[in-house]
């Protein structure tokens, strides 16, 4: 431990504490810009600078270390007046468009400029005249916001290994941007928005069809479209933030009642077609998992989840070689699409080119999926026509004056709104694997489990490993989560098949962001592990409480097998619910 | 559409093939492939991503932090004007702006013809002839923008 004070107050910490880290545990906040939780300390704009007593140079408190006896100063009228300078500076190369901005109200550089009361621009202006990407339909950068902090680089490269943009050019010219300035869609952008999500301006976001949306909801007469929506497991543990909740209040209801309320005519859950992914994903691992217990197929042990838009298109671009492990079910997302335009269009007796199908998700990558491959058109239209971020739907709730957080409950349309506590956490990571556990259980053995929590694959380590005894056969199962976890789990797979060896486990979920889903690209802004932990434990809360926890046991679940799919992995459900894969080239162009 | 394959000389290969698993090798080989090509073509970065398991982000990083580094073909006479110090002081900007007027190109163009390309170079080392400016290998000093006409013109006559 070591020993230091901060403005006088004394601080014990760990050694290798940052000073930045030690205030904090003092209740002093250092302004910062470039830092963030989740990435190492980059030290690149200056603002969190700090004295520290018998040294005359001015110490960054996020990369230097608190060393014992040290005596810091945060807050002196020299440090204000060099932190002001070093925000005057950064706005003198940043555009003064906040109104029209993205970020507007959630910028970190407005906010540090309110705080300092920026009221001048003393240095002369020099914008950069660079081109706005917006190739991905789902990420836009935007150069000319960038402060060059480094945030987003950093993610890529380190936390999800993606290595879609760099710092390309040196000192006043340095931009980020994809290698040889191809565009986002042209490189290996995965979509996962993580880079939007810490980005602390409006340099990268996603891209808004709220408007879409808003135009298909006021359409009458001749043109009107029956406007249908199902909203993501991770949405509910999350929106609550941009109305002042607490992370991880779970509002399911309100959420339905804000929904109708903005003019949708039916409302789905994404957690039923969950619980019909599990169906079909069980369904798919029990077969391959008896055939490679027989010693037939063992080439296609591993399976691997596929609902995770943003892991599919990684693999396909970084491990294509995997194609063969990877699940042929669709999401959630496309499963509820393809059955709005189907099952729901038929039983409702409406005109699926009449439909109008949005969906809310915590993900910029589920933009891209809607328009995947021609199979995510299984209705004969597209089956997902438009999708909206946790972000984005806050924004119209708050446009249409909606109080959500004090909004009377509502319930979700039957048959494809009620859900089972299994389908609700497909929203963390882990919980693919042990929903689809708790039914692949019952799907092998005919019996249900005494207990159904899988705790061993929970939580927030990178990689999870997890054995599990179905009668007398060990199922070993791994669980990955931020993409930079992934290449770990995946080489060794091809070291055994190399190797000659049996495959390390039997079943692998994957999920590109951190936490999974609850942290995904799309959510509020400002995640740390403690949001991500609550976010979590908000999902488990809701599973807990529900009446059942099981896909099977999904009463509607085996009312739309019995009405319309037949069994799952039937010809029908292989049509409307299954896709395929194919390998991508890094780079397009 | 991948990016097309490039061919690599023997020597380029072998070079490639030595230093390829020794770490911080990266800008040695950029440098070698520059020596080869005069500029790093496109498909070499990605070749070399490839060979040096190397994400091709990280390649451009590097090859576009070191203005030595070119990633588009230079004019046949690379015109590189000083702007060190003594060269700065004694009008090498008026030097570049002549050159660039001429040519009708900016730093880092080619000119049509693809005979020309101009660079702003830091101290290329005889600042007692200041201002200098080098076509390709040759030196010329004590310049003034008058003297560049004719410079340009010798090369334009090689063709």
């Amino acid at each position: 431990m070591v020993n230091a004070k901060i403005n006088g107050i004394p601080v014990q910490v760990a050694e290798g504490t940052s000073i930045l880290a030690a205030a904090e545990k003092v209740n002093v906040r250092i302004p910062k810009l470039c830092y963030n939780d989740d990435l190492p300390a980059w030290a690149a704009c200056g603002i969190c600078i700090v004295k520290a007593e018998k040294n005359p140079k001015m110490l960054r408190a996020c990369s230097t270390p608190i060393e014992e006896g040290m005596s810091i100063i945060t807050h002196d009228p020299e440090i204000v007046a060099v932190r002001k300078t070093v925000i005057e500076l950064i706005l003198s190369t940043h555009p003064d468009d906040c109104l029209q901005c993205p970020r507007n109200g959630s910028c970190e550089l407005q906010t540090l400029a309110a705080e300092f009361g920026i009221r001048e621009q003393p240095f002369r202006k020099r914008l950069k005249d660079l081109p706005i990407d917006n190739s991905t339909g789902c990420l836009i950068l935007n150069p000319e916001k960038c402060v060059r902090c480094g945030r987003c680089v950093l993610v890529c490269q380190q936390m999800q290994n993606v290595w879609a943009i760099e710092f390309l050019g040196r000192g006043e010219s340095t931009r980020i941007a994809p290698a040889a300035d191809v565009r986002l869609a042209d490189g290996p952008c995965i979509k996962c928005g993580q880079c939007a999500a810490h980005c602390p301006v409006g340099a990268i976001y996603e891209h808004d069809h709220t408007q879409e949306v808003w135009d298909a909801l006021m359409k009458s007469g001749e043109e009107a479209k029956t406007c249908v929506v199902q909203i993501a497991p991770a949405v509910r543990v999350a929106l609550g933030e941009e109305f002042g909740l607490e992370p991880g209040t779970v509002i399911t209801k309100k959420i339905y009642t804000a929904l109708r309320r903005l003019g949708f005519d039916v409302v789905f859950d994404t957690n039923f077609s969950a619980d019909l992914t599990i169906l079909e994903e069980g369904t798919e691992f029990v077969k391959r998992f008896t055939d490679f217990a027989a010693g037939k197929n063992k080439e296609l042990m591993p399976l691997i989840t596929s609902c995770c838009p943003a892991w599919v298109d990684y693999m396909e671009k970084y491990y294509d070689d995997m194609i063969p492990n990877f699940s042929t079910a669709k999401s959630p997302q496309q499963m509820m699409g393809a059955m709005i335009k189907t099952y729901w269009a038929q039983k409702a007796n409406v005109d699926p080119k009449k439909i109008y199908s949005v969906s809310v998700m915590p993900c910029t990558a589920k933009k891209w999926e809607s328009a995947r491959n021609k199979d995510m058109y299984s209705s004969g239209q597209r089956d997902v026509d438009v999708v909206l971020t946790t972000r984005e739907i806050a924004r119209m709730i708050k446009q249409a004056g909606i109080d959500l957080v004090n909004l009377p409950d509502g319930e979700a349309d039957s048959p494809m709104g009620p859900y089972t506590g299994a389908g609700t956490i497909f929203g963390a990571t882990g919980g693919v694997m042990e929903a689809a556990l708790r039914s692949a259980y019952y799907l092998i053995t005919k019996e249900d489990l005494s207990d159904v929590n899988f705790t061993g694959v929970r939580g927030m380590s990178g990689i999870k490993e997890a054995r599990i005894h179905i009668k007398g056969t060990e199922v070993r199962v791994a669980v990955a989560h931020q993409m930079g976890n992934i290449a770990a789990v995946l080489e060794e797979i091809r070291k055994a098949k190399v190797e000659g060896r049996e495959t390390p486990w039997h079943f692998i979920e994957v999920m590109a962001c951190r936490g999974g889903c609850i942290g995904g690209g799309g959510q509020p802004y400002g995640a740390t592990d403690e949001i991500r932990n609550k976010r979590i434990r908000g999902i488990y809360h809701d599973d807990e409480k529900s009446t059942y926890r099981c896909s099977h046991h999904n009463p509607f679940i085996t009312q739309v097998y019995k009405d319309f799919l037949g069994e799952p992995n039937s010809h029908k459900a292989h049509e409307l619910l299954h896709t395929h894969y194919e390998k991508l080239e890094l780079y397009n162009k | 559409m991948a990016v097309a394959q490039i061919e690599f000389s023997k020597e380029l290969q072998s070079f490639v093939h030595e230093w390829k698993d020794k770490p911080g090798s990266l800008i040695m080989i950029l440098h070698r492939v520059q020596q080869e090509f005069s500029y790093i073509p496109r498909e070499a970065a990605e070749r070399l991503s490839r060979e040096l398991n190397m994400p091709l982000a990280k390649i451009y990083g590097v090859l576009t932090f070191y203005h030595y580094f070119k990633t588009s073909k230079p004019g046949k006479y690379r015109i590189a004007v000083c702007m060190g110090t003594a060269c700065y002081l004694k009008g090498g900007q008026s030097l570049l702006e002549e050159a660039g007027e001429i040519l009708g190109i900016k730093g880092n163009e080619v000119s049509d013809n693809g005979l020309f390309s101009i660079d702003a170079v830091r101290c290329v080392g005889c600042c007692g002839l200041a201002p200098v400016m080098m076509v390709g290998d040759e030196v010329y000093g004590k310049l003034d923008k008058d003297k560049v006409p004719e410079i340009i013109a010798k090369y334009k006559k090689l063709g």
